[in-house]
């Protein structure tokens, strides 16, 4: 992969930690988006953080591949940290795949060209190696047939299988996911848990922002609630739906499985 | 969106639905005489076309001299003289160019023409062809015109004119300006404030003042600000102030297109790696531009017409070159005629343009709904 990251790896003593959040700080204007963050997420580790709308969850992982910056704190991704540097932020991003809430395909390319533009500029790889690892990918998210189409042309559901190939083709190391499913019709949800649920049985790291609490008892390895910008509550699926500590989390749990 | 690209491939195995005729009576009730406006409307346009286009028809065609060795045949007659264009087509279209040398601008213009006809065609849009057909189109139309080897004569840049100085004065304005406005309208839309605060200086204090301005100061101020000895070609310093001025426009034009590119694009390139000029040439830009095209398509033909004002700096361009051709005593009352011509051919260019640009239009648009 890349050199520098490769080479700051190796100084970093806890290689096992594939993000880590120290006492991370975020303003906007005067609100405090984030409070004090402190995370860290193993290798292979899968996460789902869920919390009320504002909690700063979005925020706090759109932090991790630096679409928004702290400004107090340490945010270390893969044993580089996140600053001002590009070199470290370009580093970081290429080995962080991102799934947005909208989606985000380049609608004026072929589902195809989506796919293969990053690996092809980024990482130089011939077009033929790229237009057959975007084909495997898309095997995998079960829509090779649409390869050729526009992104107009296809579902929601397919849509965002199609975005999720798209941050696979880069073979990152991590996968964030900023609310998948909310801008989904009911029925095309499943499809795209489906696809998740697949890559979390391969072993991938994945951060999952997310309201679908079926997926979360599924694949989380642990649960984060947030709560106005600070972490409330951190805990094994198993614990944090039966015996949550904190009054907030019973509440908000109360809210969404009693709807 | 989705829904309906949803429903358009549903609907693909029903049967179409029914065409509707439209009997003429209904289409002429329904948009000729709808409402008593509409019929008044109907009407002042029907008296107008009546009166006025019989006796244009008269004067135009029907008592029309269309061809005449001498200038005395059209006196006598009582319509238009299309005669003159016969006789005096050679300096409208070529200016003072030497005249026994025009067969050179004719090919000039001929290799120029073809060359644009290719580029408009997708099928040519592959760089092995067209970077080299503009390399021969370059070399020879420029051989052609200032000669000076292979026996022909040379001339000099001053005494070109008519449609070919149109015609390089138009494309030199977009090759300079288009480039110009793209970097114009991202820094106006940078974080870097230095940037920001330039771009926006040059757009706004060259945009309030008139392109007239602009071409003097270009031919006869900015040369006094030079060191003796440097000089820049007049026909050069002309194309570059005209590029400039399009270029104040059309940057406005384009960061109207890129304002409207979802800040979701951006974050979803950034997210994957893509560095700020990747993002904006493969992501942003083919976007932004698509959007914009009515809006620069506007003012690509206003450049094309813009092209008549360095009459003001002495350049014969077609315009100019016929006012000018026009003094002899001799044809001088049928100036109106050749005045037709000319702004037919303006016509037909900037027609082309227009039709042309809403052809890219349709194939940009096609099956991709943004």
């Amino acid at each position: 992969m890349n050199t520098g990251a490769e080479s700051s790896m190796s100084q970093q003593e806890d290689g096992e930690l594939a993000i880590e959040l120290i006492d991370v700080n975020k303003w906007y204007g005067d609100f405090q988006a984030l409070c004090d963050v402190n995370v860290s997420i193993g290798r292979g580790e899968r996460v789902v953080v869920c919390g009320p709308s504002g909690s700063g969850k979005s925020t706090m992982i759109r932090c991790i591949n630096r679409l928004e910056h702290h400004q107090r704190g340490k945010i270390i991704v893969d044993g580089i940290e996140l600053t001002d540097n590009l070199k470290n932020i370009e580093a970081v991003r290429s080995e962080v795949g991102m799934v947005f809430q909208s989606f985000n395909l380049f609608p004026h390319m072929r589902v195809i060209d989506n796919l293969t533009l990053a690996p092809m500029l980024v990482r130089k790889m011939p077009k033929s190696d790229a237009e057959a690892l975007a084909m495997q990918y898309l095997e995998r998210v079960q829509i090779p047939e649409q390869a050729y189409k526009y992104p107009g042309q296809l579902s929601g559901g397919q849509q965002q299988r199609v975005a999720i190939a798209r941050s696979l083709c880069m073979q990152p190391r991590v996968m964030l996911f900023d609310e998948p499913t909310s801008a989904l019709d009911p029925e095309m949800i499943k499809e795209v848990l489906d696809v998740m649920v697949e890559l979390a049985e391969d072993g991938m790291t994945m951060v999952v922002v997310t309201h679908e609490m079926g997926f979360a008892k599924t694949v989380a390895d642990k649960m984060i609630f947030m709560d106005k910008g600070e972490i409330v509550e951190i805990a094994p699926p198993d614990v944090f739906f039966t015996t949550p500590e904190s009054e907030r989390t019973k509440t908000f749990l109360n809210q969404i499985l009693t709807h | 969106m989705t829904d309906s690209s949803l429903s358009k491939n549903t609907t693909g195995r029903r049967p179409p639905p029914p065409t509707e005729r439209i009997p003429v009576l209904r289409w002429i009730k329904e948009n000729l005489a709808q409402t008593p406006f509409n019929m008044l409307v109907t009407a002042i346009c029907l008296v107008v076309l009546f009166y006025a286009l019989p006796s244009f028809l008269e004067w135009g065609v029907i008592d029309a001299t269309f061809f005449a060795t001498d200038h005395t045949v059209c006196r006598e007659a009582t319509g238009a003289c299309w005669a003159v264009i016969g006789e005096k087509h050679r300096p409208m279209l070529f200016g003072v160019y030497p005249y026994e040398e025009h067969w050179r601008l004719l090919t000039a213009v001929i290799i120029y023409i073809s060359a644009v006809i290719m580029t408009m065609i997708p099928l040519f849009w592959k760089y092995r062809i067209l970077v080299p057909v503009w390399l021969f189109t370059l070399a020879s139309t420029l051989t052609l015109m200032w000669g000076g080897v292979l026996g022909m004569p040379q001339v000099d840049n001053s005494q070109w004119g008519g449609l070919p100085l149109t015609l390089i004065l138009f494309s030199g304005t977009l090759v300079i300006g288009f480039p110009l406005a793209i970097v114009l309208a991202l820094g106006r839309r940078s974080t870097m404030p230095a940037v920001k605060a330039v771009s926006v200086v040059f757009i706004e204090s060259l945009r309030g003042v008139p392109l007239i301005t602009i071409l003097f100061v270009a031919v006869n101020v900015f040369p006094l600000f030079l060191p003796q000895g440097l000089e820049f070609d007049k026909l050069l310093r002309v194309m570059v102030g005209m590029a400039i001025f399009f270029a104040c426009y059309q940057a406005e034009v384009i960061r109207g297109g890129l304002q409207a590119i979802s800040r979701g694009q951006y974050e979803a390139a950034e997210a994957l790696g893509l560095g700020y000029w990747q993002t904006m040439t493969r992501i942003i830009l083919p976007q932004a531009l698509r959007i914009s095209l009515p809006g620069i398509v506007n003012h690509i033909i206003a450049a094309f017409k813009n092209t008549s004002f360095v009459l003001i700096i002495g350049l014969f361009d077609m315009l100019t070159a016929t006012t000018a051709v026009m003094q002899d005593p001799e044809w001088r009352r049928f100036t109106i005629e050749a005045y037709l011509c000319v702004g037919f051919i303006y016509f037909c260019f900037c027609f082309a343009l227009s039709k042309y640009s809403q052809l890219v239009e349709r194939w940009l648009g096609e099956g991709k709904k943004f």
